[in-house]
């Protein structure tokens, strides 16, 4: 199979939906001239034309809510936040019109939207530039939240979203777009609602999305090593919808469960995880299901701060050792 | 109306000079100008400081630095009084070293130390100086103006005689936050409540987006003039045209509480972050032409042939200034890192409590 970057991958996935459909353009800042803040969009410009690829003004409210307009006469933009963090600025229209307009509408409107662009933190951006928004997002009905941390799982989640009849919402893992992985050759897509599980084990279930998806890897093979435990990693990788059977099935299987995340604990992605399994899968649980995320503080810059601020190798199999009643 | 019409007027009558912009008044002194020099090479030292540090990987994060901006802040700020407030984006070096900010603590703040200006928390995008007037540095887009034209009318409720100079850049003005607090601050300008000094920093570029693509009214000004705030074009790299529009704009601020606009036409000379080596949208020829308007060397040839100093004692005044630059460097990495409790200090007033494992 190929291998290709994540930038790539999410590249070739626009573009090859751009030669397919007529109806797909790209807006965002920078994109074209510039060739994308991260690069993502290098070389579309020359490939398909201003009419298609179109460089806003700083307007995030503005260019999303007219992307909005787009896609309800049947377009299907795709909007690319320079970084999700400016995505506060279009939070209206995300929320007010993209994800309700059908629903009001009575089913006669339907916004065919995606909006794609990095998502969390690790490079000392500090407070107003490290977020992750799943579950912001993916709080609301009528949005599809999405976040892929494979290269095949980009391109795949990007072209099933430009396909979607709803507004998706994809965030990205912004650290990891010069990351490889094997991306099949010619069309697919990966479905919404699938989590995915990145390691089969047998002993507690690590869950997590996006970039701790990769830690949680790394802490599976270092639990194999020296605690002799066979840790299950499960990338949720759909927030919205939400694949609850998978979770569910692991933790029957493995009967104890930690989960990760970036974002703030207090009403997360990983609370609703801990809640589903608890629902689904009480009398399978050994211990209580134990949640690490980020500390409950906006972002610091301090590089001392900022890597105390994240979920670490070590809190994590302190949680391990935790559901397992083992000891240091 | 009335307000519209007479900055128009203005506008015209002073588009001979460069940038078309209002030609500077002769009659500073060789003093002032000298001071201004120090102030401007005290920035661009700090500031090559700032990027070399970042090429070195001690600096993480974003750096935006002033480069070629200079003498739109050391112009203006030398009007500041101590009642007045200052607020600006992330290109706020610049602004803080020249409201009194310790240049150490400026530089440990970059290099993400427990002795920098915001204890090492916000980084290059962040500082604050409240005791000497900085409101802040802000990173996202147009999100600091409306708190720029609140803070003016709070300064006309408690009647303490300030204004707040509101800095912002070419790319911010199209930003949905700047119409809505533009209009505001001319709305309430009209009872004298809105004691604003705008000053939109036109370097030419959002990024990596030309004032021409970023917009179809490339007129900037009549931006302001449409919310009924009166502007002014002025020649951004010449800080004498810069401090003479400054101290006669905030004279007039500062009495009548009505909001002003000062569009400083300048160039940003250093590419838009330190981390940004790709200038696609712009040719190194352009650069290289605005660098012959380099706002220090233009003060440079304006004090030589003035007589008001000679190479000698301009070279004396860099090399004080380099070695504060150097002594910033040598204490922002000597400095300790913050200490990890100061992660749960200040999310709220009183309490570190509500943290997570
Ligand atoms: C709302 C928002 N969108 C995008 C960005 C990313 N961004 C940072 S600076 C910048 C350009 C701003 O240009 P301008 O206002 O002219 O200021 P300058 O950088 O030239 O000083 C952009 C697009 C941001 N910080 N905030």
């Amino acid at each position: 199979m190929p291998v290709m970057t994540y930038r790539d991958a999410i590249k070739s996935a626009m573009a090859e939906e751009m030669e397919r459909d007529e109806s797909v353009v790209l807006l965002g800042e920078d994109i074209g001239l510039y060739g994308g803040t991260h690069l993502v969009t290098d070389g579309l410009l020359d490939k398909f034309g201003s009419k298609r690829v179109i460089d806003t003004p700083i307007a995030e409210g503005g260019f999303t809510g007219a992307a909005i307009g787009m896609a309800m006469m049947g377009m299907r933009p795709i909007v690319e936040m320079m970084t999700w963090n400016f995505s506060f600025q279009a939070a209206d229209q995300i929320i007010q019109n993209a994800a309700k307009i059908r629903y009001f509408s009575g089913g006669q409107a339907s916004v065919p939207l995606v909006i794609r662009g990095p998502n969390g933190g690790g490079v000392q951006l500090s407070a107003q530039h490290t977020h992750s928004l799943e579950g912001f997002y993916g709080h609301f009905p009528g949005l599809k939240v999405v976040a892929p941390v494979t290269p095949h799982d980009a391109k795949g989640m990007m072209i099933e979203a430009i396909r979607d009849p709803d507004p998706v919402l994809i965030l990205e893992a912004g650290a990891l777009y010069g990351t490889k992985g094997e991306v099949p050759e010619g069309e697919y897509t990966v479905e919404f609602g699938k989590a995915r599980i990145a390691r089969e084990g047998t002993d507690v279930s690590l869950i997590g999305y996006g970039r701790q998806v990769n830690l949680l890897l790394k802490v599976a093979e270092r639990l194999q090593a020296d605690e002799g435990i066979t840790a299950e990693v499960i990338d949720v990788r759909s927030i919205r919808p939400f694949d609850e059977e998978t979770l569910v099935n692991s933790v029957m299987k493995t009967n104890r469960a930690v989960v990760v995340e970036e974002q703030w604990r207090w009403f997360s992605v990983a609370s609703e995880v801990a809640a589903s399994i608890q629902e689904h899968a009480f009398d399978y649980l050994d211990a209580p299901v134990e949640r690490v995320s980020g500390a409950e503080t906006p972002a610091p810059y301090a590089r001392n701060l900022e890597a105390a601020a994240f979920p670490n190798e070590e809190q994590i199999i302190d949680a391990v050792r935790r559901v397992a009643y083992r000891r240091a | 109306m009335a307000t519209t019409q007479s900055s128009t007027k203005k506008r015209k009558s002073a588009s001979s000079g460069a940038n078309g912009a209002k030609p500077d008044v002769p009659g500073v002194s060789a003093e002032k100008l000298l001071e201004f020099y120090n102030q401007m090479v005290y920035v661009r030292l700090f500031e090559e400081a700032c990027q070399r540090a970042f090429r070195q990987g001690r600096v993480g994060g974003y750096l935006h630095v002033y480069i070629g901006q200079e003498a739109v802040a050391v112009g203006l700020l030398d009007t500041y009084q101590p009642e007045d407030r200052v607020i600006t984006a992330y290109r706020d070096h610049a602004h803080a070293l020249l409201l009194g900010s310790p240049p150490n603590e400026v530089m440990a703040e970059l290099y993400g130390k427990g002795t920098g200006i915001v204890k090492g928390k916000g980084g290059s995008m962040h500082l604050f100086d409240v005791p000497n007037g900085l409101m802040g540095g802000y990173g996202i887009v147009g999100g600091h103006i409306p708190l720029g034209v609140g803070m003016a009318y709070a300064m006309a409720y408690q009647q303490t005689g300030g204004i707040v100079q509101l800095y912002f850049g070419d790319g911010a003005i199209h930003n949905g936050a700047y119409h809505e607090a533009a209009n505001l601050a001319g709305l309430w300008g009209k009872s004298g409540m809105n004691p604003t000094l705008f000053i939109l920093e036109n370097n030419q570029y959002g990024m990596g987006t030309s004032v021409e693509r970023a917009t179809a009214n490339t007129d900037l000004g009549s931006k302001f003039a449409s919310y009924g705030i009166e502007h002014e074009k002025v020649d951004g790299m010449d800080v004498v045209a810069m401090n003479e529009a400054a101290h006669r704009l905030s004279k007039q601020v500062r009495e009548t509480g009505v909001p002003f606009a000062i569009e400083a036409m300048t160039y940003r000379i250093a590419p838009h972050g330190a981390a940004d080596f790709l200038e696609k949208y712009r040719s190194k020829e352009e650069v290289k032409e605005a660098r012959k308007r380099d706002p220090i060397g233009l003060l440079e040839q304006r004090i030589l042939d003035a007589g008001a100093a000679d190479e000698e004692a301009l070279e004396t005044i860099r090399k004080a200034n380099k070695e504060i630059a150097d002594a910033a460097v040598t204490f922002a990495e000597e400095s300790p890192d913050p200490d990890i409790a100061e992660l749960y200090t200040d999310v709220y007033a009183d309490s570190p409590e509500v943290h997570s494992a």
